[in-house]
């Protein structure tokens, strides 16, 4: 059994353990590595390194030098690729416990959203869970700004005896970094002996990509959600047509998930969904509860649309409509394509 | 052989209804959870939902176990209305203030009392704190396989397992042999509604309440003493914008966002 540490002194290695799919990063472990290197410049200068697991993953360890990790530790064996948590769990806790970084970042996708607490379990340390904030305190401990209650309740949580501090954090929370063009050090590890003696006993026989349907929701410049009020597969086309009027993404709440008007699950927004930053967030049809508005806090600038004067999505809304959005949609398009439609002539009416 | 032996892990939170009232005492900083009544977690009827269909087709048994206050005891009698032999609570002050890991860690020992076990679900999230951390805590305490995002279960009768697992834009098929630990989406089935009979059969079922001397954790290793995380104060994040009523029929509501998107810039 690997253990942690105590806390001992200052100035350690931030890391940030990296997913990867299909031949790509995630766009999360990006985000996050992003994070680490602003956290790491605002302390004066600490080491950040990420970790990656896989197979053939070679060009993918380069990659994250160049968006500027000092050190890659790259885990590069058939036995890494599916992902399952007891083989990735083990090689990580061993990692971390020999090389003693002060902090380790996780992306929460759906496999480091597990593989995360695996590892703080194997490493008896804490872990700040789908964290939307960090920060390092001059004494180098990690701020973990962590929602509750369907994002209605805000706390900071920290680590103070245990190391090394991890969190853990959804895609979408820190924008990417600026490509850097730095040049790592990608370090080889040996899989068969980072394994030695551990029981792996999860077969990952079959991974299933759909492609998605749709612009997808991250980096979208303009998002239309639709909630419960849309009410009916039929209407819910209006919003595909805005949105394609403006490039941009749909996405919807978990009642609109529920009845089956969307794509699919990647199209909530929310706590249990995904969250987004648009310049723009129009809505539609969505009453305002926290478990969805907490997807959207970030966007520029909101738009609702509601047919009650008093729902309170407008509290949390910069731009209020109290309309049916049977009315307003086409009466918006109407608009959109006429001030584009300026000086390029007169498109034809839908 | 007669079936397995499942344990469910339920943890009753406050109504997730009633979050958009949730108050902090700004002074201490703490939740005031006065007037929220207590619920069954969401996804934890999805759990005891696949452990009840695994029951009917195999037999076996059916144990729920909680940490939580004695007070919430209610909340478990209405688990056990839905189904399941008997209710463990792991109740004792000493476990207040638990992080997730602390959590899990009273929570192994629980199951450890009600040994030996073949299978133990748990919820994905809790609706509450919603770390999606306990499953597979207990899973690496217990020292057995362990899976969260579960959205389709299959055991066999020899305890061969078929798992599928959501990932971002599909899904991954893992196999295994019991024992496990599994955290369940609520797309893994539909829960069954209680029935009258369930609610009269809930009577007599037993409520074992045990605290940490019978569990023997050590007391240094649970509660807020015994967690690595420590909370900060809280406070309610606020959402609040500006919230400016657009007037006019749809038509001059529509130029007026139409000229938002043109100073946002996305008008393309
Ligand atoms: C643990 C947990 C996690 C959750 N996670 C999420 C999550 O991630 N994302 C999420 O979205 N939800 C989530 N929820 C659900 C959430 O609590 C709310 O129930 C949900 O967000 C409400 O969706 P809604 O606004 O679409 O529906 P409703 O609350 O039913 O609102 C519909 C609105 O449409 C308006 N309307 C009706 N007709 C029209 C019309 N013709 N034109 C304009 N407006 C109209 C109505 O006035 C009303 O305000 C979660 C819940 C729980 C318990
Ligand atoms: C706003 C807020 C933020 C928090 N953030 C963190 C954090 O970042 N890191 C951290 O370590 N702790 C955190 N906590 C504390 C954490 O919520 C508690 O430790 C809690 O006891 C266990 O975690 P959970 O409710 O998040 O469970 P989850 O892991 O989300 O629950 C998954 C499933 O585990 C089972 N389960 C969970 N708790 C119990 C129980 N008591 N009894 C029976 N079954 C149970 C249920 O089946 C449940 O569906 C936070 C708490 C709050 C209120």
């Amino acid at each position: 059994m690997t253990g942690g540490a105590k806390a001992s002194g200052r100035g350690g290695a931030i890391w940030i353990v990296a997913e990867q799919a299909g031949g790509k990063l995630a766009p999360v472990s990006v985000e996050i590595l992003g994070r680490a290197l602003a956290m790491a410049r605002e302390a004066g200068g600490r080491e950040v390194a990420a970790v990656l697991l896989g197979k053939d993953a070679g060009g993918l360890a380069d990659e994250l030098a160049s968006h500027g990790a000092d050190k890659v530790f790259l885990a590069d064996d058939p036995r890494m690729e599916p992902y399952r948590n007891d083989a990735h769990g083990a090689v990580l806790a061993r990692l971390i416990a020999r090389e003693s970084p002060e902090v380790v970042l996780f992306g929460a996708g759906a496999c480091g959203e597990e593989l995360a607490p695996t590892v703080a379990a194997r490493l008896d340390t804490g872990l700040g869970a789908h964290c939307t904030s960090l920060d390092l305190t001059d004494g180098g401990l990690l701020m973990m700004g962590v929602l509750g209650f369907g994002g209605r309740v805000h706390t900071e949580m920290f680590c103070p005896a245990r190391r090394p501090q991890m969190a853990s954090v959804k895609p979408g929370i820190f924008p990417p970094p600026p490509r850097a063009d730095r040049k790592g050090t990608v370090v080889r590890e040996d899989v068969a002996a980072l394994l030695e003696g551990e029981k792996i006993r999860l077969r990952a026989v079959k991974v299933v990509r759909e492609a998605p349907e749709g612009v997808p929701l991250e980096g979208a410049e303009v998002v239309v959600g639709g909630g419960f009020g849309i009410g009916g597969k039929e209407q819910w086309t209006l919003l595909e047509d805005l949105a394609r009027e403006l490039s941009g993404a749909v996405g919807c709440t978990r009642p609109a998930l529920d009845e089956g008007w969307t794509p699919g699950e990647h199209t909530m927004i929310g706590t249990s969904g995904k969250t987004v930053r648009p310049k723009v967030y129009l809505g539609f049809g969505i009453s305002g509860s926290p478990h969805h508005m907490v997807g959207v806090k970030d966007a520029g600038v909101i738009v609702s649309v509601n047919t009650d004067a008093r729902a309170p999505v407008f509290e949390s809304s910069d731009y209020c409509v109290v309309s049916d959005f049977r009315k307003f949609v086409p009466a918006l398009i109407r608009g959109i394509r006429k001030a584009k439609g300026e000086g390029a002539g007169e498109p034809s009416p839908a | 052989m007669g079936g397995f032996h499942i344990v469910v892990l339920v943890k009753p939170v406050p109504d997730p209804e009633c979050y958009d009232r949730v108050e902090i005492d700004p002074a201490a900083g703490v939740l005031a959870r006065q007037g929220m009544p207590s619920v069954l977690n969401p996804s934890d009827r999805h759990a005891l939902e696949e452990a009840l269909a695994l029951q009917e087709r195999y037999g076996g048994r059916v144990t729920l176990v909680s940490m939580t206050p004695e007070s919430s005891a209610e909340t478990l009698r209405e688990a056990l209305a839905m189904g399941g032999d008997e209710a463990v609570v792991l109740s004792d002050r000493a476990f207040a203030g638990s992080d997730s890991l602390a959590t899990a860690r009273v929570l192994a020992a629980g199951i450890a009392k009600v040994l030996p076990f073949d299978l133990v679900l748990a919820g994905n999230e809790s609706a509450d704190g919603g770390t999606v951390h306990v499953p597979s805590q207990v899973g690496e305490l217990l020292g057995v396989a362990h899976l969260a995002n579960v959205i389709r279960l299959e055991v066999d009768a020899d305890g061969s397992v078929r798992a599928r697992t959501r990932i971002e834009n599909g899904y991954v098929e893992v196999e295994g042999e019991l024992p496990m630990v599994l955290g369940l989406r609520r797309e893994v089935n539909t829960p069954r509604y209680t029935s009258l009979m369930g609610v009269l059969a809930s009577q007599e079922k037993p409520i074992r309440v045990l605290g940490a001397e019978e569990l023997g954790v050590d007391r240094s290793r649970v509660g807020m003493e015994g967690s690595n995380m420590r909370p900060g104060k809280m406070s309610r994040p606020s959402f609040c914008r500006k919230g400016e009523r657009v007037k006019g029929d749809p038509e001059e509501a529509a130029a007026r966002i139409v000229g938002i998107l043109r100073a946002e810039g996305v008008l393309g």
